[in-house]
């Protein structure tokens, strides 16, 4: 049995004056799911996201919610909640304050306050104002104030890109760890690839205000419906119209004939560029331990498994 | 001398020259003994000072202040809706606030004789009401406390307009939006997120439209009439009708020391909030 959908976009479509942010999409989130919507800046997802919580109004189609339609509800009747690409925090409220704004007054509201505190990992900082906070703290204080809410739906605007390089990929399986941990849904909005691959149970990439796939992240890695797709989550070899990607290029004793052209250290792995006899140049990620020199002539193959066919 | 000394020389001194002396001028004035026909003369006394320990002027003192403070109130009601409409009205935000900044190309007295004109008995909104049979003797609109504090709000209303302006431009979106997303409505919006966000435009608008309204003294001349006497009016006498010119230098003193008061007041309390 397919798990219950919670959230349902139907024929979705916003036309702002310049342009069409978001062109005629329809989609399933799965209750419970951690689900991203990936894409370049600008191809919609933010303003998809935006009449979710209700900050934007449709031009046309339909947001239901929990078999209700949602879309000419005001934010504030909405059961979903937003985490914002720049936190929002109000300054003038302490930690304390900002997580009890959404709560009613009362003697559980305390309980629930320390209980969320503790599952971001803020014991003692309940006091603190967010100018007193680090990017880190405020981005888990921003995701308390809205999962002590037990929202139906939290709509995550790419809550990440703030944090510094190194801060984000731990804090990718946190967010992860805690999604599961609250068992809340997750709408992610994010560009980053390897961000989406990694956290995601579903991704539905976006392109220029249309949906092109939607599928689990190793669906849409290794079979892209189109040429975009195929391409944004990840490099990819064009060869005779058939994608491959570089990781699935082998160096190997028989196969077609290609000439080193040059190569690149990259710790874990070693990239190589060849070109082939045909003149099409391809790409191949190999293990860090073997060295190419260019000019040297080498065979390259791959499994037919591993062949994306457009 | 660093050359940006040099910049600042002539505005700091004309600033001592125009300011500090001038007042010090005031504090040796309230300190002397009134002259027959004006003036000062020896001896030094304090008794300027003490004489303004009276019921009569207390009672000339409160009035000021609440009529001040009910000109500020009204202009903090009526400016707050018009500076979030200007914030929030986009391309037309230069347009609007030149609007609000327009009276101020024509002198404050003519504003203010205008207001008589449109108030009087045989004025144009008295005439118009009996024209068209709405009432049959003209309405008291002009010397009393509204007139005055019509006068007053209509006056400093942009003082106020302008910094509240400024904060609510500055406010960021996204909080008010966070604020609605956490289910709060839109008059907890205002009351909780908004409002206290606004505290230092508020503060400063309350500044600027309350101490020139407390030392008035054109408005309540003209349109109160003999019978709205202010401190400002007050001070006015002394130097003019009573001829006594160190007591009129006292009050406009206690007046100043009482406005410096409130002003370090409301900003001690006002940092507490930021």
């Amino acid at each position: 049995m397919p798990p219950e959908t919670v959230l349902s976009l139907r024929r979705l479509s916003k036309q702002f004056p310049t342009h069409r942010a978001v062109a005629d999409v329809s989609l399933e989130v799965p209750r419970g799911a951690f689900f991203s919507l990936l894409g370049p800046s600008g191809c919609g997802k933010t303003t998809i996201l935006r009449m979710i919580a209700g900050f934007e109004t449709p031009t046309s189609g339909e947001v239901w919610l929990n078999g209700q339609r949602i879309d000419t509800f005001p934010p504030y009747q909405r059961s979903v909640n937003t985490v914002f690409q720049s936190y929002a925090l109000f300054p003038h409220l302490t930690v304390q304050g900002n997580i009890e704004f959404g709560l009613k007054k009362g003697s559980d509201a305390i309980n629930r306050v320390r209980d969320v505190l503790q599952q971001v990992h803020l014991e003692g900082k309940a006091s603190r104002r967010p100018s007193e906070l680090s990017g880190g703290e405020r981005q888990r204080v921003a995701l308390a104030r809205a999962i002590v809410l037990q929202p139906d739906v939290l709509l995550l605007d790419e809550p990440l890109s703030a944090l510094d390089p190194r801060l984000r990929k731990q804090v990718r399986s946190e967010l992860r760890d805690l999604q599961r941990r609250v068992g809340v849904t997750f709408l992610f909005v994010t560009h980053d690839q390897e961000e989406a691959l990694s956290m995601s149970d579903q991704i539905a990439v976006m392109n220029a205000g249309a949906l092109e796939q939607v599928g689990t992240p190793r669906e849409i890695y290794c079979r892209p419906c189109t040429r975009f797709v195929a391409d944004f989550l990840g490099a990819m070899n064009w060869i005779d119209g058939i994608g491959v990607r570089p990781e699935a290029v082998n160096i190997t004793p028989e196969g077609r004939k290609a000439t080193v052209t040059g190569t690149a250290y990259l710790g874990s792995s070693c990239q190589i560029e060849m070109i082939l006899a045909s003149g099409e140049a391809i790409r191949a990620q190999v293990a860090a331990g073997v060295s190419f020199q260019p000019g040297q002539m080498v065979c390259v193959s791959w499994d037919s498994e591993d062949e994306c066919r457009l | 001398m660093k050359l940006r000394n040099a910049f600042v020389a002539p505005a700091a001194l004309l600033t001592a020259i125009t300011m500090l002396a001038p007042l010090a001028i005031i504090v040796v004035y309230g300190l002397l003994t009134r002259g027959a026909y004006g003036g000062v003369e020896l001896p030094w006394t304090i008794e300027n000072f003490t004489g303004i320990w009276n019921p009569v002027y207390g009672l000339i003192f409160l009035r000021s202040f609440w009529i001040a403070a009910v000109a500020t109130a009204l202009c903090l009601v009526l400016g707050f809706p018009l500076a979030m409409f200007i914030a929030r009205s986009g391309a037309r935000k230069n347009l609007y606030l030149s609007l609000v900044i327009l009276p101020f190309w024509t002198s404050f007295l003519i504003r203010t004789y205008a207001w008589m004109f449109l108030l009087r008995d045989t004025g144009i909104v008295n005439t118009s009401l009996q024209a068209l049979r709405i009432i049959r003797e003209p309405l008291p609109l002009l010397y009393n406390d509204g007139a005055v504090i019509l006068g007053l709000v209509y006056g400093f209303l942009p003082f106020m307009v302008l910094p509240l302006y400024a904060s609510l431009e500055r406010l960021d979106r996204s909080l008010l939006e966070a604020a609605a997303d956490l289910g709060a409505r839109p008059l907890r919006v205002l009351v909780s997120v908004t409002l206290p966000l606004c505290a230092p435009g508020i503060r400063a608008g309350a500044i600027l439209v309350f101490v020139p309204c407390l030392g008035t003294y054109l408005t309540s001349d003209l349109l109160g009439g003999s019978k709205t006497v202010l401190i400002g009016n007050l001070v006015q006498n002394q130097f003019t009708a009573s001829r006594d010119w160190p007591f009129g230098a006292a009050l406009s003193l206690a007046l100043m020391a009482i406005a410096m008061v409130l002003l370090f007041a409301a900003r001690n309390r006002g940092e507490e909030l930021l």
